[in-house]
């Protein structure tokens, strides 16, 4: 018979634990010998107790593999790896062993999935499974379904593997980092749609800037399922093509809560995000594959937020920064035209007065000569013109009718005449 | 246009302003578009009420924004 220990399960309180009280000892001797009284009563032997009775090795092993996977439930062992192997077959093959005994052990590949990533030779590590007896070499095997090894190793060796595969595929350079839009107006984050990281970021965005609008993609942030959840909601951000940043994220929890972030296809999934991303993942200290791959880091959801929108009133003061700013160029553009209007002005007057001193002066020369031909300058002289009612100069005795009046004018008058009598020259030879 | 889209022409128009030698009309065509991009800022950022929306994917692969209680 066996007692059954509850056995909890956190590897370190792993107990001393199969401890056969004297009564047990007792109980399974008197149980051999009366099932021998037994079979001698029916006058056969009782099996492998004499060479007519042998029996089969495969029975034995079968045997001992019964009991021994009956009398263990699963354990933590505790142990120092050696001899890993990965078989092609895909399942795991080691030793744990301490100072002065080993056990085989294996993980099968559909177990695998538990395990964060295969352990190095010389690990500690610390194994949970079951012992039992592999039957075609007549060996205890322990076959293992989780693992964890001191120190987080197993945790960080897988990290690091994941990280070197990203890095070598250039999804963690920096020249990959877009920069966040300013102001976006509608922002998509990918989390839990009943999570408290939700009501953080909305809190943030009423707070901050009205008029933004959040959609929510949902996807489970923890568990089993959320790496393939989560790459699903990117997918669907991405197909959908409405928002002009990302946020994924999910507020604090234990590093396997938040292990999804640091899932390979999660962290090529966001690096694929066609619009800009931000990480935002509980408040663990340790930084996630989605931190390194995204475009921004934020510690929390709050402070995601926070990095993602710019505060209305800080926009605010940008606007009417850049209203002064647009006044001020348009201002300096106006300048050199004005001033060109301005001097073109002053170049156009001097011009036209110059023009006009040219004009005066050859006036003045026309009005000399004007004078000089003046019919004033012959009267100044003494001379007198006659001129009839109508004002024509009449210039020949023809142009006279005795006892008509005439008019002649003078230097310094008028005098009305009357002609007494017309006397015409003799027609002078030309 | 997007905020985002309207701030960058607005900062473009700015430099253009500053750096390029425009004839007349065509810095004026450029003042006239910046005062409407920042009209047209300053309405956006008026708009009172954050959304909260859940994205849904429908069977034909299109998708709805639907309310959500934030």
């Amino acid at each position: 018979m066996t007692r059954r220990r509850s056995v909890s399960a956190r590897p370190d309180a792993a107990p001393s634990l199969f401890e056969p009280t004297f009564e047990s000892t007792i109980e399974v001797a008197s149980a051999a010998e009366a099932a021998a009284e037994l079979y001698e009563e029916v006058g056969q032997t009782f099996p492998g107790a004499s060479p007519g009775a042998a029996i089969a090795i495969s029975t034995l092993t079968q045997i001992a593999k019964d009991v021994v996977e009956g009398a263990f439930i699963p354990l933590w062992v505790r142990g120092e790896v050696s001899d890993f192997k990965r078989h092609r077959n895909g399942h795991w093959y080691f030793c744990l062993r301490d100072l002065s005994s080993q056990l085989r052990c294996v993980v099968w590949s559909r177990d695998q999935r538990g395990i964060p990533a295969a352990p190095d030779d010389g690990m500690q590590v610390m194994a949970l499974g079951q012992l039992g007896v592999y039957a075609a070499r007549g060996e205890m095997q322990f076959t293992v379904r989780r693992m964890e090894a001191d120190g987080d190793g197993l945790w960080r060796k897988a990290l690091e593997l994941t990280r070197q595969r990203l890095d070598a595929d250039g999804l963690l350079a920096p020249e990959r980092k877009r920069a966040l839009p300013r102001s976006p107006r509608r922002i998509a984050f990918v989390t839990s749609a009943s999570g408290a990281a939700l009501r953080d970021v909305v809190a943030v965005l009423r707070r901050r800037a009205p008029g933004v609008e959040l959609v929510v993609v949902h996807a489970a942030v923890q568990g089993e399922m959320a790496p393939l959840a989560l790459c699903a909601a990117l997918d669907q951000v991405a197909r959908w093509g409405g928002a002009e940043l990302v946020i994924v994220g999910r507020g604090g929890g234990s590093r396997e809560d938040l292990w999804a972030f640091n899932d390979e296809r999660v962290a090529r999934a966001l690096a694929a995000c066609p619009v800009p991303t931000i990480s935002a993942v509980g408040h663990e200290v340790d930084v996630t594959l989605c931190d390194l791959v995204a475009d921004h880091r934020a510690p929390t959801p709050s402070a995601a937020a926070e990095a993602a929108v710019v505060s209305r009133d800080e926009l605010l003061l940008t606007l009417g920064a850049q209203r002064q700013r647009l006044v001020t160029a348009m201002e300096a553009c106006l300048f050199e035209p004005r001033d060109r209007a301005r001097s073109a002005g002053v170049e156009l007057t001097s011009a036209m007065s110059r023009r006009l001193g040219e004009r005066q002066s050859s006036l003045a020369a026309s009005a000399g000569r004007l004078n000089a031909l003046s019919p004033l300058a012959t009267l100044e002289r003494g001379y007198a013109v006659a001129r009839d009612a109508q004002g024509a100069t009449l210039t020949s005795a023809s142009q006279f009718a005795a006892e008509t009046g005439f008019t002649l004018r003078l230097r310094d008058g008028d005098v009305d005449a009357t002609a007494r009598a017309v006397n015409p020259l003799p027609e002078r030879p030309r | 246009m997007t905020l985002e889209q309207t701030l960058a022409r607005l900062d473009e128009i700015v430099r253009q302003l500053d750096e390029e030698r425009l004839d007349l009309g065509e810095a004026l065509t450029l003042f006239e578009e910046g005062v409407t991009h920042l009209r047209e800022a300053a309405g956006i950022l008026s708009e009172a009420d954050a959304r909260v929306k859940r994205l849904t994917e429908l069977a034909d692969g299109a998708f709805t924004l639907e309310d959500l209680d934030g």
